[in-house]
């Protein structure tokens, strides 16, 4: 299998590397056909591992691949682990991916660097297979870093549009910062374990839960927390959660395939892939837990509401998938990870397909995004439309779509497990539910209802996208709609994930669940005497009421909340805070010390003496000076061969 | 496995001998005085090779040992030999010099003959810092080294080169004239040169610290350490690129070195009892030098500012080490700390090479330093610019490129030694992205800067190999590092061993 397992990963980096350095020889269509190829052997390949896993039982794949370095006793690999977590992450991301390499010879059709955008997309296929493939932290931090750095150049990909080199500069530092407490977290598994390979490290895990460590003397931590916390930090910077979420937004400045396929459906879940991966050492902590559930809920709740008020059409997508994680990251705090993972999976088709489609909308109005000059749409787009719809309703939860029952699992198991923070999480998932439904119709109104509102030049040309763009519509609904009816019950319930996920004895939030479910027909009947789906229904007819029967009452009310309008554009004031304090801080601070301490003290005072002596200094240098330097040189061999002689005479005496 | 033929010797004398060929050659015929300087560098290089080979991993002796009288009165000894600690630092030396050689090919149309020759003397004297096993010898390497980096930079430096090179040459040698009075005084106290004796020689702990704070001030100043390390910026901006090239990617290393096999082994009570002095001023070139990196508008010193940085994580890894030995719970993150200082030498060696050529293939072009000239480079030059924007990365410390492994492993050796050490290491993570994303963002990206920029013209042939050298070296060491870590593994054991017994005891 480890030859599979390496075809998997390998085929994509092929692609890259002949299509970045060849790009020009190859041709266009020998770019987009090679690295289709490779990731179709990519997808086939790792369809075939799921099939095997699900019907000829596979054994979990635990195997080096080369030893990367050995050092203090420690052997530091590169290796893959392959169990159902990582087979399911394998199928999700290389089946989106494919669908967005085959998108983009539709997005990118007349962009110039059409051979460098497949060779990124490849390279992040890679670098994102290797993340979820890792059976070592070192390499899962390989991954992790190299997820970011194909996202920054490819948010950049314009890089003559300064929004976007701006955007990308952004959201590589805010993934540093996550990325330095993930560091942290890995260099403290290091000194607890003396072990970086998940199967030692988890093995020897629950033997060391109560081990301390003093952060500040006298004051004992306990170190898995800790350890824990430094951890969840890298996955506060991955997968946005506040208050490290501030680059997701601007990351919509690059194209929009990459925005499916990197910000919304891959990497950026990379974060919930890696806690729930990590359930071994977070079960051991119930105070981690408490701190991934609040962030959660509170990114779920409080970024949604920001989707509100936005009018670029990506950005609404944008700050809905802030949210989604945010439930994720909610439901990882609640122990329930195979919910996360679940919803992860269900998320990663519709919203790579809402994304999609918001794209499919762009190019038809020539790279026009803001929702105030679109409209109507829907009879020139229809296939767009349609697959929208469904994809909006999967979102907010609609009973028998799929994401009804990977949000309703989440809700659920947060209202079932007791821990410091689950009664302010309930009620902001509850709440968030509402937002959704109402962000979430609101676009879809806005883009596809009414009258058009763009300029009759582009109006005349609208018309539906070719099929490159509207085949992985298609092909992202079916999912998007049924994924979970046969998924459901082996992820929430049943025994799917053997060990890959551990949680703790007495732990169990979906329990209760599992109680009520009598198939996936029953339980979406079951939804509609729930509180999250007349919620969702409710946000819903709002949404109708406002946007598609009475326009007048959102402006009426956009004035009426005004102030709350004002904080929700202002996006809580995260950029502005951040831009003073830590980019003007830093620059502050870089400017004191080179011009007070560097300039002034050190070489001022202690070095030149004063200018005078500066000054003195040269006056001498320019009458020992005869022109050239080779005085010097001489008068240094001189110099030293006194030293020497007056080392060897005091060796005599 | 051993060589038949006296390799250290070979590598020390054969560059010198080419410079000399070269000046012999002569300035009128300028062409013929490059093929031949080139030819002298790639030779030693490829004489080089077979050390790679031949070393045998399993010792911590010195290999390649040639002993001859140098001054017998005395007993000075021509001695060299090469263990773990400085192979790698061998094989650096002579693969970056072939580069610099070349480097000189366009840049460098005044004194040719002159300006390879000092180059080829020089890196004959940095083999021979490496190599030499008596303690004078050693020094006068060390020495001798800085009259053709003077020169170069006083003759083919920028306008303001004469306090660079007066500043470059009073920090370096009060430096080292500390060191010549410890050397002295050791050398009299053990009656040997030799600095294998040296190690030995058992010393009182105020002994120790005085020897060790005459060795700071020389290394310290050498590799450079804060607040002694204002020297290097002017240095930088005003040497010619080769000269940036050479002082960056070797020259700072030989204050690293002369930690590991001097301040370490000769005084390991003293670098305990200091231990704390050096973590501190290495965690202050990492924050502060970081944070004034990040403001500088001058590309070579904003590069310099970065190296001064990057060093402190080889003085970090070092001395960690004795913080982690006095907890008493084995070597293990001792050997990573002093591993990962030696690793981030080398990938240091090529990631400030790779990063001043490409602000020499800029220079060269615009004559300009000042990030604020550029603007849009990605547009003229697309070549060009994937190098830089990957070198950069690497100075970030990416993952997969050779910046990440030694910053990697200090940062985790660190946190055994203490949390917060390992949290302000860490925020390199943050600052070197920082500066080197935002050097970046200005230069590369972005719309065409100016009427200069539009009319760039790509790498030319001997830049593009220049840069992919660079490149493979880069990339291959960072995604396989063992081959070149496995060189130093037993001699960094057996350092610390040694270094983990105190020499105060052996004397009572």
């Amino acid at each position: 299998m480890q030859n599979q397992y390496l075809a998997i990963a390998l085929a994509p980096l092929f692609g890259a590397i002949v299509a970045g350095l060849f790009g020009r020889q190859i041709g266009r269509a020998g770019a987009h056909w090679l690295t289709i190829a490779a990731v179709t052997v990519s997808t086939v390949l790792s369809l075939d591992v799921m099939r095997r896993f699900l019907f000829e039982g596979l054994e979990v794949h635990n195997e080096t691949v080369y030893t990367w370095l050995i050092s203090g006793g420690v052997r530091f690999e590169v290796g893959f682990l392959v169990d159902k977590l990582t087979a399911l992450m394998m199928c999700v991301v290389t089946f989106v991916s494919l669908m967005v390499h085959i998108y983009t010879i539709g997005y990118m059709k007349d962009d110039p660097g059409y051979q460098r955008f497949f060779a990124y997309i490849s390279l992040f296929t890679f670098a994102m297979l290797m993340l979820v493939m890792a059976n070592n932290f070192m390499q899962l931090f390989f991954g992790w870093e190299a997820v970011g750095v194909v996202s920054y150049l490819l948010i950049g990909f314009w890089y003559k549009k300064p929004t976007a080199i701006f955007a990308n500069m952004k959201a590589f530092l805010v993934n540093r910062v996550g990325d330095f407490g993930f560091l942290l977290g890995i260099a403290a598994v290091l000194m607890t374990f003396n072990s970086l390979d998940y199967a030692e490290v988890f093995a020897a895990a629950p033997a060391l839960s109560g081990e301390t460590i003093e952060l500040i003397d006298g004051k004992p931590w306990n170190l898995m927390t800790v350890t824990c916390i430094l951890l969840f930090i890298g996955a506060m910077g991955k997968s946005a959660q506040a208050p490290l979420h501030v680059w997701l937004p601007d990351s919509m400045e690059g194209p929009t395939p990459i925005s499916a396929l990197i910000h919304a459906a891959t990497m950026v879940t990379a974060g919930i892939f890696m806690v729930a991966r990590m359930s071994p050492l977070f079960e051991l902590t119930e105070t981690a837990l408490s701190v991934v559930l609040v962030i959660g809920a509170l990114t779920a709740f409080f970024m949604g509401l920001i989707g509100l008020v936005q009018n670029d059409i990506k950005r609404v997508v944008a700050y809905s998938t802030l949210s989604q994680l945010g439930y994720m990251t909610a439901a990882l705090g609640a122990s329930a990870y195979s919910a996360a993972v679940f919803h992860l999976m269900t998320h990663a088709f519709f919203k790579a397909l809402l994304f999609l489609g918001a794209g499919s909308v762009i190019i038809a109005l020539h790279h026009k995004q803001d929702m105030q000059e679109m409209g109507g749409l829907r009879k020139y787009m229809p296939i767009t439309y349609i697959t929208g719809v469904v994809g909006t309703l999967a979102l907010i939860g609609f009973p028998g779509f799929s994401g009804f029952y990977s949000k309703d699992a989440i809700i659920s198991a947060v209202g079932h497990i007791d821990r410091a923070g689950t009664g302010l999480a309930e009620v902001l998932l509850i709440a968030g539910v509402f937002v959704t439904a109402l962000y979430s119709f609101r676009l879809l109104y806005l883009t596809f209802h009414g009258t058009p509102r763009m300029d009759e030049e582009t109006r005349s040309h609208v018309h539906e996208s070719p099929w490159v763009v509207t085949l992985p519509l298609v092909l992202l609904a079916i999912p998007s709609i049924g994924i979970a009816w046969f998924t459901t019950e082996p992820l929430l319930f049943g025994d799917f994930w053997g060990d890959a996920i551990y949680v703790a004895p007495g732990n169990d939030p979906l329990s209760h669940l599992r109680e009520i479910w009598h198939g996936p027909a029953a339980f979406a009947l079951h939804g509609f005497v729930t509180l999250p789906v007349w919620l969702a229904l409710g946000g819903t007819a709002l949404a109708t009421y406002v946007y598609l029967f009475n326009p007048a009452l959102a402006a009426t009310a956009s004035k009426a909340l005004a102030p709350l309008r004002v904080v929700l554009e202002k996006k809580y004031g995260f950029d502005e805070l951040y831009q003073f304090l830590f980019a003007g801080g830093s620059r502050g601070m870089g400017k004191l010390f080179w011009r007070g301490g560097d300039q002034t003290v050190i070489d001022g005072l202690l070095v030149n003496g004063s200018a005078r002596t500066v000054g003195w200094l040269s006056g001498i240098v320019r009458k020992i000076q005869t022109g050239r330097l080779y005085g010097y040189a001489f008068a240094m061999i001189i110099g030293l061969i006194g030293l020497l002689g007056l080392m060897v005479y005091r060796g005599q005496a | 496995m051993n060589i038949e033929w006296p390799v250290l010797s070979v590598l020390i004398w054969l560059p010198i001998a080419g410079g000399v060929a070269v000046l012999l050659v002569g300035e009128r015929r300028a062409e013929l005085a490059r093929w031949v300087g080139l030819a002298a560098a790639l030779a030693t290089f490829l004489a080089s090779l077979p050390l790679f080979g031949a070393f045998d991993r399993g010792t911590a002796e010195m290999q390649f040992q040639e002993l001859a009288p140098w001054i017998p009165t005395f007993d000075l000894n021509y001695h060299l030999g090469v263990d773990g600690l400085s192979l790698p630092l061998i094989l650096l030396t002579t693969f970056i010099s072939v580069l610099v050689i070349m480097g000189a090919w366009g840049a460098i149309q005044q004194r040719v003959a002159q300006y390879l020759a000092a180059f080829l003397i020089l890196e004959g004297l940095m083999v021979g810092v490496f190599c030499a096993l008596d303690a004078f010898l050693f020094y006068v390497f060390f020495e001798a080294m800085l009259i053709p980096m003077f020169l170069i930079i006083g003759v083919w430096g920028g306008p303001n080169r004469v306090y660079a090179t007066i500043k470059f040459f009073l920090y370096t040698f009060l430096g080292s004239v500390f060191m010549l009075v410890a050397l002295i005084y050791l050398y009299l106290k053990a009656d040997s040169a030799a600095i294998l004796d040296l190690h030995a020689l058992p010393l009182s702990l105020t002994e120790q610290i005085w020897i060790f704070v005459a060795f700071l001030l020389a290394f310290a100043v050498k590799i450079p350490m804060f607040p002694v390390h204002t020297w290097l910026p002017d240095a930088h901006v005003e040497a010619p690129t080769g000269g940036s090239v050479v002082l960056a990617a070797i020259m700072l290393k030989i204050g690293g070195y002369g930690f590991v096999r001097f301040s370490l082994p000769i005084t390991p009570d003293a670098s305990l009892s200091l231990d704390w002095l050096l973590i501190t001023l290495s965690l202050i070139a990492v924050v502060y030098v970081g944070l004034v990196a990040l403001v500088q508008q001058d590309m070579k010193k904003l590069i310099a500012y970065s190296s001064i940085s990057h060093m402190g994580f080889v003085t970090l890894g070092i001395f960690i080490a004795f913080a982690i030995l006095a907890r008493g719970e084995g070597t293990s993150g001792a050997v990573l700390g002093v591993e990962g200082a030696m690793v981030q030498m080398l990938s240091h060696g090529f990631v400030s090479a790779a990063l001043f050529f490409c602000v020499g293939v800029m220079y060269d072009r615009i004559h300009s330093r000042e990030i604020a000239d550029y603007g849009g480079v990605v547009n003229t030059m697309p070549w060009f610019a994937t190098f830089m924007v990957l070198f950069a990365m690497a100075n970030c410390g990416l993952p997969g490129t050779s910046g990440f492994v030694g910053e990697f492993m200090v940062i985790l050796a660190s946190f055994q030694a203490n949390f917060w050490y390992a949290v302000l290491a860490a925020l390199t993570l943050i600052l070197g992205a920082a500066y080197s994303l935002w050097l970046v963002k200005r230069v590369i990206f972005g719309e065409i800067g100016n009427k200069k920029v539009e009319r760039l013209e790509d790498l030319n042939f001997r830049e593009g190999v220049t840069l992919g050298a660079l490149a493979v070296a880069v990339l291959g060491f960072g995604i396989w590092p063992e081959p070149l870590v496995e060189l130093m593994h037993v001699s960094v054991d057996n350092l610390l061993s040694h270094v983990a017994q105190s020499k105060i005891q052996v004397q009572l």
